[in-house]
This record gives C-alpha cells, sequence and structure tokens, in this order.
C-alpha cells in the first residue's frame, strides 16, 4: 500500500478543513497549525526512509492505469523537497504564533498556509505534467491571498505584480502542456519521456522546451524574468515573506530539474547551453540589484535571484556532480534563506524599521541576534565551514570538470559579493552606532512583548541555525542524499519503469 | 427596494430551485450536471431569496455558516477519497454499491464526491454573495 506518497498532500488539506469548522476559534487554529505542521514533518520523514529503501515509489490514483490515470510519484528528489517543506513549515507555524496579527489570523491566516503547504508538496509529487499545473494554480492563488492578506497599499501593489507574471506564466505553462500533448498524446511524465525520442519533428520539441523553459523561469524568478520577485517579497509579513523566499521559487527550479532531466533531453546542447547562459546573468543581476539596496528584505529578496542562479547553473552543466550540486544547494539554500528572513522580522520587531539607515547598534544589546544572524549570512556568502561553502564548492567543482571556466569565475565573483552584501546589513543593522545616537535601545513595542511569544520567535531561527551547521559540519551522508538523488534523476529508466509499471 | 411580488414568489420558487438543484446533481453521472452545476442552482436559489427579501432573512433560512458548508464539502470530498483504502484498493478508487438505489440511482463515493462538491459550490457562492450584500448594506 503506498498510500505514504499522498499524505503529504493530504494532512495539510485535513487540517486545513478542520480549521474552516473552527472557523472563529484562532486558538484552535492555532493549535491544529502546528499539529498539522509536525504530523507533516513525521510524514515526510517516512516518505523519505521508504524511498531510500525501496526505491521510488508511484500510485496510480483512483487505480486508473498510467499513463491514463493520474501519477502520483515520490523519487528522491521528490522526497528530499518534501521533507524540507515540511521542514519550513513547521518553522513558519512556530513563527507565526509568536509575530502574526491578531487581524490576520482571524482571515484564515492559519488555513491558507496549509493549502499553501498541500500545493507545493503536490507539485513536488505529481507524476502528471498538466497535473503539476494543477497544483501550481492551488499553491498560486494561496499565496496571492497571503500576499495581499491585510491590504496594505503597498502589499497590494505587490500583488498585483505578482499575480499578473503569474498568470501569465501559468498561461504559458498551459500552451506547453497543450503544445506537448498535441506532439506526444500523453500527460504522464514517465510517458512523455518514453515517447519524446521517437518524435519526428525535433524542432517542436525544442520549441516546447523554450515555452516550459520561460513559464518555470517566471516561477523560478530567472533572468529576464524576475521582476516581480523584488517587487512583492517585501510586502507581506515576515513569516509569509519567509515561506515564500524559502519554497516558492524552489518550486519553479524543481520543475525546471525536472523536466530538463527527465523529459528535454535530446538536444541538451542547445538548451541546456541557453540554461547556463541564464545562470550566469541571474546570479549577477540578482547580487548587483542587492548591492543597491537598503532595506533588509529587499537585499534577501535580490539574493534569493542570485542562489537561484547557482541552482540553474547546476542543473545546467549536466553532469552527476552538477545536478546533486544543484540539490545539494535548494537544501542548504532554503533553510538558509528562510532564516534570514525570520532573523530580519526580529530585527524589525526590536528597531521599528527594515531600512538600514535607520537602524544599528544591535549586536550591542543583542549578541545573541547577531551571532544568529551570522550564521545563515556566512553561510550564505559560502564561508566554510557552513553549509553554503559545500553547496557552492561542488556546483563550482562541476563546473571546473567540464571546463567551463566562464561560469565558474562569475560564481566566484558573485560568491564575494554576496559576502558583501551580507556584511553590509551586518555593519549597518549590527555593528555601527544607531544612526540618532539618542536612540540606542530597542523599541518599547519590542520590549513589551511577552516572554513567551520572544521564545516562539527566536526557537525556529536557533533550530534552523543548528540545521545550518549541521549540514555544514556533517555535509557526507547530505551530499550523499544529493548524489543518490542525482543519479535517479540521470538515469530515467527506473522512474519510467516504476510509474508504467513496465 | 422591497417587492411584494418578488418576496411571495421566493417562497415557492426556492424549494423548487433546489429540488431542481438536487435533480441536476443526481444527473451528473452520466449526463449533463453535476455537483457544480446543482450547487449553483442552490446557490441561485438563496440568491434569489435574498435578492427578495433581504440579507438578514436569508441568513435565517440558511441557518449554517457559508464557510461551515465549504468545510463540509472538502470534508466529503477526503472521506470520499478514503473509503476505497477500507476495502483494501487504492487511494480514491471508486466503490459503487451493488444494488440500484430508487430515485437516487447507483451509489458510490464518487457521488459522495460530487456532493462535497455541491456542498463546495453553494457555500463559496452564498459566501461571495453575502459579503457583497453586507457591504452594500454598511
Amino acid at each position: 500500500m503506498n498510500l505514504i506518497i499522498v499524505l503529504p498532500i493530504i494532512v495539510p488539506l485535513l487540517f486545513a478543513v478542520i480549521m474552516l469548522f473552527f472557523w472563529k476559534n484562532i486558538k484552535a487554529h492555532k493549535i491544529l497549525n502546528v499539529i498539522a505542521s509536525i504530523c507533516s514533518l513525521a510524514v515526510a520523514i517516512i516518505l523519505i526512509s521508504n524511498v531510500n529503501t525501496l526505491g521510488i515509489l508511484a500510485l496510480q490514483v483512483g487505480s486508473w492505469q498510467a499513463p491514463f490515470g493520474i501519477s502520483i510519484v515520490a523519487d528522491l528528489l521528490t522526497s528530499i523537497m518534501v521533507l524540507i517543506t515540511s521542514v519550513i513549515g513547521l518553522a513558519t507555524a512556530i513563527y507565526s504564533l509568536g509575530s502574526m496579527d491578531e487581524q490576520r489570523e482571524k482571515f484564515f491566516y492559519y488555513p491558507l498556509l496549509q493549502f499553501l503547504l498541500m500545493g507545493i508538496n503536490g507539485a513536488f509529487l505529481t507524476g502528471d505534467i498538466f497535473n503539476l499545473y494543477v497544483w501550481f494554480e492551488v499553491m498560486l492563488i494561496s499565496s496571492f491571498v497571503l500576499l495581499a492578506l491585510g491590504g496594505k497599499r503597498e502589499q497590494l501593489e505587490g500583488a498585483i505584480k505578482y499575480v499578473t507574471l503569474n498568470l501569465l506564466s501559468s498561461a504559458i505553462f498551459l500552451a506547453a502542456v497543450g503544445i506537448l500533448y498535441g506532439i506526444v498524446g500523453t500527460l504522464n511524465m514517465a510517458d512523455v519521456a518514453r515517447k519524446i525520442p521517437f518524435v519526428e519533428e525535433k524542432e517542436l520539441v525544442t520549441v516546447v522546451s523554450f515555452l516550459f523553459m520561460v513559464a518555470f523561469g517566471i516561477k523560478a524568478a530567472v533572468f529576464p524574468l524576475f521582476f516581480w520577485l523584488p517587487a512583492s517579497y517585501h510586502t507581506p509579513p515576515i513569516a509569509v515573506s519567509a515561506i515564500f523566499a524559502g519554497l516558492l521559487t524552489k518550486v519553479g527550479v524543481y520543475a525546471l530539474i525536472r523536466v530538463f532531466t527527465l523529459i528535454f533531453i535530446q538536444d541538451t546542447n542547445f538548451t541546456h547551453t541557453v540554461l547556463l547562459v541564464i545562470a550566469g546573468f541571474t546570479m549577477l543581476t540578482g547580487v548587483l540589484g542587492a548591492a543597491s539596496q537598503n532595506d533588509m528584505r529587499k537585499i534577501l529578496s535580490f539574493h534569493i535571484i542570485s542562489q537561484i542562479g547557482y541552482m540553474i547553473m547546476g542543473l545546467a552543466l549536466f553532469s552527476p556532480l552538477a545536478i546533486a550540486g544543484a540539490i545539494f544547494y535548494i537544501i542548504h539554500h532554503i533553510i538558509v534563506k528562510t532564516n534570514l528572513f525570520l532573523v530580519s522580522g526580529v530585527v524589525d520587531k526590536m528597531k521599528g524599521s527594515f531600512n538600514l539607515k535607520k537602524i544599528g547598534g544591535l549586536y550591542r544589546y543583542y549578541p545573541l541576534l547577531g551571532l544568529l544572524f551570522l550564521i545563515p549570512a556566512l553561510s550564505l556568502a559560502g564561508i566554510p565551514p557552513l553549509s553554503g561553502f559545500w553547496a557552492k564548492f561542488v556546483v563550482i567543482k562541476a563546473g571546473l570538470e567540464i571546463d567551463q571556466a566562464l561560469i565558474v569565475i562569475v560564481a566566484l565573483v558573485v560568491g564575494i559579493l554576496t559576502l558583501f552584501s551580507m556584511t553590509k546589513i551586518w555593519n549597518e543593522a549590527f555593528w555601527k552606532d544607531d544612526p540618532k545616537g539618542n536612540e540606542n535601545k530597542i523599541i518599547d513595542s519590542f520590549s513589551a512583548i511577552k516572554l513567551s511569544k520572544k521564545v516562539l520567535m527566536f526557537s525556529p531561527i536557533i533550530i534552523l541555525a543548528l540545521i545550518t551547521i549541521i549540514i555544514g559540519f556533517n555535509a557526507e551522508p547530505f551530499f550523499n542524499f544529493a548524489n543518490n538523488a542525482a543519479s535517479q534523476l540521470l538515469n530515467p529508466s527506473e522512474y519510467i519503469s516504476k510509474v508504467l509499471g513496465l | 427596494m422591497f417587492s411584494i411580488i418578488l418576496s411571495t414568489a421566493s417562497r415557492y420558487l426556492l424549494p423548487l430551485m433546489l429540488i431542481f438543484s438536487f435533480f441536476l446533481f443526481l444527473r451528473g453521472h452520466n449526463e449533463p450536471g453535476g455537483g457544480f452545476v446543482g450547487g449553483l442552482v442552490a446557490a441561485a436559489a438563496y440568491a434569489l431569496y435574498l435578492i427578495a427579501n433581504g440579507i438578514e432573512e436569508a441568513k435565517l433560512l440558511l441557518r449554517a455558516e457559508p464557510i461551515k458548508l465549504i468545510a463540509l464539502g472538502l470534508f466529503f470530498a477526503i472521506v470520499s477519497t478514503f473509503l476505497s483504502l477500507m476495502t483494501g484498493q487504492d487511494f480514491m478508487t471508486g466503490i459503487w454499491a451493488k444494488n440500484e438505489f430508487p430515485v437516487i440511482g447507483k451509489v458510490g463515493t464518487p457521488l459522495l464526491f460530487d456532493l462535497g462538491v455541491y456542498f463546495l459550490v453553494l457555500g463559496i457562492v452564498l459566501k461571495i454573495i453575502f459579503s457583497l450584500a453586507e457591504e452594500d448594506n454598511k
């Protein structure tokens, strides 16, 4: 019985529905949300251990045999992504308890969070390309609401940009799915992968692959389609920003990895070279954009883009080591980036602003927070021995192995510029004196927050920082996992045979 | 604007439209119809009553909160996916009763799923209409 594969989708849905039954009871929402996140984590751990021992798992929903029904498939990459989603879900759930305002809680913040997680897990687990489109929509609709919830002016402005570009991407995605169906006559990804080598019009396949690249590229925020991200990610409350920053773009990256390792591997000289160029520009523009910003959240948003570049670079290099590097990079990045956003939320609660010009002197009063910022920040920049170092190291090593010197140089330069941005936040927010001199204090509203709420805000930050350190000092098992996942991706025959039951 | 003709008519139209919506819901198995259309027609019935008698009356008549209808619909859908597991079949496999029931016809988990859709659509449309009507009253 392969029920475990669908549980990452069912558990958030079930808890969201129970929350809707108690729709006036915010306290029940809070408790149920944490229970749901813990259950999801447990399910994800069972899933990954099952996949690790039994190989790729597949479930034919409703007993309709593939390729006619919808297949739910869990390979190592999928289960890694599901596991990390549940970790971030739990971290955000706890952080929300300490930081979310009552107004948003009343307007179904917690059920929406669970619906969002359901959509993300669904996108990871589905083995059907049209179903992937549906899960993208589930995810996007919840994220639209979470982004606009609260209805502030800047929020709505950000939400409009986000919604418009994402709808455009969905339309392109849908068109691409339609054309692909017209070419191969099937939507099951394994079946598509099996049939696509025998298609006579090779050019058409390449064209479709580019449509997918654009559609997923918008969602992953790659160059030159990233404009919606820095325009919208800094507007919602920090718990929402953190989960968006950690997970949403990575679903786009996941989809790119999936289709460009499983389906579109006929013309890699062309498609993956284009991806490589995109990766280089994504890294550079992201990091340069960040250098010119002064709002902590905007700096971090631009860094999402530059980090996406590294993952795409891993995919584009298309060697076993490079794909493993990309997967390792995703694991590291999701943890670190969410954590940085959570820290910036605490900074805002303490000083009342995200603007680096207006704040300062935090290290003096809260050296612990300084340390908690430094761990993910240095990891993001790739300082050994933290997790980011190994992630960058693997990707760059993969680049050197196949003599792609140019992209390696770009990656190294971007690494240094990332360090520059992180030291900028460090210097401005933590090290320098408070700009007005007389305000060398934490603002009153932070002192007024109850200790229990402070604990709730700090504990996910500490846990995520610990995970970063653990990945850093004990990188080998994580890398082995990524390596196994990569070898599964590069030998699609197991995936195809497990899904189609050959 | 209160109209006595519409108000009186809506009292008779409401049950008729609800019966029709249920007919559409059952018809959906093999012919045009189903939970979605049925839910829309049922919501239209309540909307007509709301236009004729005002939001307060309509809320009294419905009794349940639209949100709870949404939750109920989703809950039916979830339950329908799990029933197949008890018979040892795969997730979401349709199970049908052996005998046909009078009036209702074939009964199985897809019918339960469709009932979920019915309540979900009813709940969502009513939530939207009630919110708009309340906004209007302010």
